[in-house]
């Protein structure tokens, strides 16, 4: 079979060097490194064997019509400063920055333009943060294929309050597509994003390899914020690393509902002192889906933040893994790390799995872990109600008090509306 | 009419029997206090009558206008018009108090009929400023990080905004202080009228100086053992539960 697996191509002939380069060291990465396996420490109690990524293939953006009705479609977010649309890794749509933005040297651009266009900043910054949480093989894969995906610089000072908006549609026959996000944000910038990952039908079998960089600088602000809600037919990898330099400010919040498999590697790295990053995650898993979130928290300096709340609501047969770890260096004094992952089973078939770990090598920190796990509160179920509320809309209640403690933080009433409707559309029918 | 007839209720949990032939009859828009010592079956007959599945119901009927409800789904109860104050209610994250009473207006309401928000929340602030909390609680999930006193006040803005016939309040009184009790027992005297009753349980006779009882039971090992005026409550407490025993449960009757 000519899979990607074999033979991943690149669309590219005129890249300069660097990228030819790091391309290729993706290549060989991805050809070198074996398949996962149920021994690997990083892949436990994942299902490894429901993991393949054969028959996948990049392919080319669906007819017109199609096209456009998902351009249509892409519309989570309302008010924002820029928009990229990219069906099956072809650019569907983009609104690019005002001339007053372009004016102070923001830059939001497709990854393509962005090369050619800022050279010396895509060489320091594009493809550098592979992956340590055991999926060097598909960061690999995903430095050899990308293409499509987006860009924002915003340099020293500069505050941009709307979000850049970026949607990634999966379409047709097994399409494999490669979406990258980079975000650099300089001293004292601020700026806001949002991924959004959709398939266009309930059926279109897809993987997704994607990955996301952000850069906050000193005293920087970035919020990221993601919705996977793939449909149940895609295998899915997003490989996520923050770097956070002196005082940055970093929050993502991401609301996971689809696909079959997803797997999410998501490292913090704390380089500066006075660093906040905050990680927060929602996932709602049902039939057999499988959801592996592996974190990595990481203090190289002192007195900074790090706070990580994870929290599932498992249905059907559905599992998940959480499985984190909290590292700090030597010298990090001073380190407030907070790690936290609750479980909420709904049916007794429905398995989640929780691996908090730490490691410190400073003497003077705060750290926390801690994992939970259980079913809805009888007494909770009782007390609702003995005020007349029936039994399952108790129960929806509760589901959705639940995920609102992640819900509430994307601060934005619009996204968080459409959040709740998304999360309403696949669960309601199923709150019995 | 009576508003509420208990006959003849006797209830286990784990083959252990709690209630004993209990009977207590309330007639519409009266004050009834329950009172006893600790483990006599107070708070087990609070939930039974609301529909807590954790019981085994052995037999008798408690009867709310005329109608059993012994059996049917909490949220049925309700319905039909009982409400039960918890003693320690519970606390719900991500459900916002205006959410969650209204969810419970929304459950009375015919199958495709909407409440009028506008109305609802006139209606809400206007209660919990007579209630003096903050308008801001409606916005905060429902019970959580609230004080003792800030709890058994939303008990109280639930029971007046769910329109009852049949007031259960179980140990209201418990951890609140004395400017909270009076608030707490205003807002019950707000309520007060002649079609609806109240069953008032308590370990103290200091709630009944605020809410005056028409009738006040006393409770001993399962079932009612005396039953009085308001002067009642004020005998017990200055004579103890001892006496009662000595009193009603030891004499030969």
């Amino acid at each position: 079979m000519n899979t990607i697996l074999e033979n991943p191509t690149t669309s590219t002939t005129d890249e300069p060097a660097w990228l030819a380069d790091r391309r290729a060291a993706g290549l060989e990465q991805f050809k070198n490194l074996p398949m996962p396996s149920a021994r690997d420490e990083m892949w436990r109690f994942a299902s490894v064997g429901r993991l393949s990524i054969d028959g996948y293939d990049a392919t080319d953006a669906p007819a017109a019509d199609t096209v456009a009705a998902l351009v249509g479609r892409s519309n989570l977010v309302t008010e924002r400063e820029g928009l990229s649309v990219y069906v099956n890794d072809a650019q569907a749509n983009f609104e690019g920055i005002s001339d007053e933005l372009a004016a102070k040297g923001v830059v939001y651009l497709p990854i393509a333009d962005a090369v050619a266009q800022h050279p010396e900043l895509m060489e320091q910054y594009f493809l550098k943060e592979s992956t340590e949480l055991g999926s060097e093989k598909f960061f690999g894969l995903h430095a050899a294929s990308i293409k499509a995906g987006s860009v924002l610089f915003v340099p020293k000072g500069v505050e941009i309050e709307k979000p850049f908006v970026n949607y990634y549609w999966t379409s047709g026959e097994k399409a494999a597509v490669f979406p990258h996000t980079l975000v650099i944000a300089e001293d004292n910038a601020k700026a806001s994003v949002v991924d959004i990952f959709f398939s266009e039908t309930e059926e279109n079998e897809a993987l997704n390899v994607s990955v996301s960089n952000i850069h906050a600088g000193a005293g920087a602000n970035v919020f990221r914020k993601i919705v996977q809600d793939w449909n149940e037919k895609t295998v899915s990898f997003q490989l996520d690393t923050t770097v956070a330099d002196r005082d940055a400010q970093v929050k993502n919040v991401a609301v996971n509902i689809g696909a079959e498999r997803a797997r999410f590697e998501n490292q913090t790295r704390i380089e500066g002192p006075g660093a906040d990053v905050k990680m927060y995650s929602l996932t709602v898993a049902e039939k057999n889906q499988e959801f592996d979130q592996r974190t990595f928290q990481t203090h190289n300096a002192g007195n900074a933040v790090s706070d990580l709340l994870y929290k599932n609501a498992l249905l059907d047969n559905a599992r998940t893994i959480f499985s984190g770890l909290i590292k700090v260096a030597e010298g990090a004094q001073q380190t407030d790390a907070y790690q936290t992952n609750r479980n909420l089973l709904l049916d007794p078939t429905a398995e989640a799995n929780a691996l908090p770990g730490l490691e410190i090598l400073a003497n003077d920190v705060r750290c926390s872990h801690g994992a939970t796990t259980g079913n809805v509160d009888a007494d909770e179920l009782f007390y609702m109600m003995a005020r007349g509320i029936s039994k399952r809309v108790a129960m929806q209640l509760m589901v959705f008090g639940f995920f609102e403690e992640v819900i509430e933080k994307v601060e934005s009433d619009e996204l968080a509306e459409n959040l709740r409707q998304l999360i309403r559309n696949k669960f309601e029918s199923k709150i019995k | 009419m009576n508003t509420l007839e208990i006959k003849n209720l006797n209830v286990s949990i784990d083959g252990q029997a709690i209630l004993k032939d209990f009977n207590l009859t309330i007639p519409k828009g009266e004050v009834h206090a329950l009172m006893g010592p600790n483990g006599t079956g107070k708070s087990t007959l609070a939930k039974v009558m609301a529909g807590h599945e954790d019981y085994t119901v052995e037999s008798g009927e408690i009867l709310l206008d005329g109608v059993n409800i012994l059996g049917e789904d909490p949220d049925e109860i309700a319905k039909a018009g009982l409400f039960l104050a918890f003693q320690y209610p519970l606390e719900i994250p991500g459900v916002s108090i205006a959410n969650f009473i209204r969810a419970a207006r929304q459950a009375r309401l015919p199958e495709g009929e909407d409440i009028n928000a506008v109305e609802y929340y006139k209606e809400l602030y206007a209660k919990m400023d007579a209630l003096k909390m903050d308008r801001k609680f409606t916005a905060r999930s429902l019970n959580e990080g609230f004080s003792g006193g800030e709890k058994k006040r939303c008990e109280i803005l639930q029971m007046s905004m769910l329109n009852p016939t049949c007031c259960v309040m179980d140990e209201t009184d418990s951890g609140l202080d004395i400017d909270a009790l009076r608030i707490v027992s205003e807002g019950v005297n707000l309520m007060r009228g002649p079609e609806r009753s109240f069953l008032v349980i308590t370990h103290y006779q200091r709630l009944l100086d605020y809410i005056v009882p028409d009738v006040v039971h006393v409770m001993f090992d399962g079932k009612i053992v005396h039953s009085g005026d308001a002067e009642l409550a004020k005998e017990l407490e200055s004579k103890g539960y001892d006496w009662v025993q000595e009193e009603f449960v030891n004499a030969p009757a």
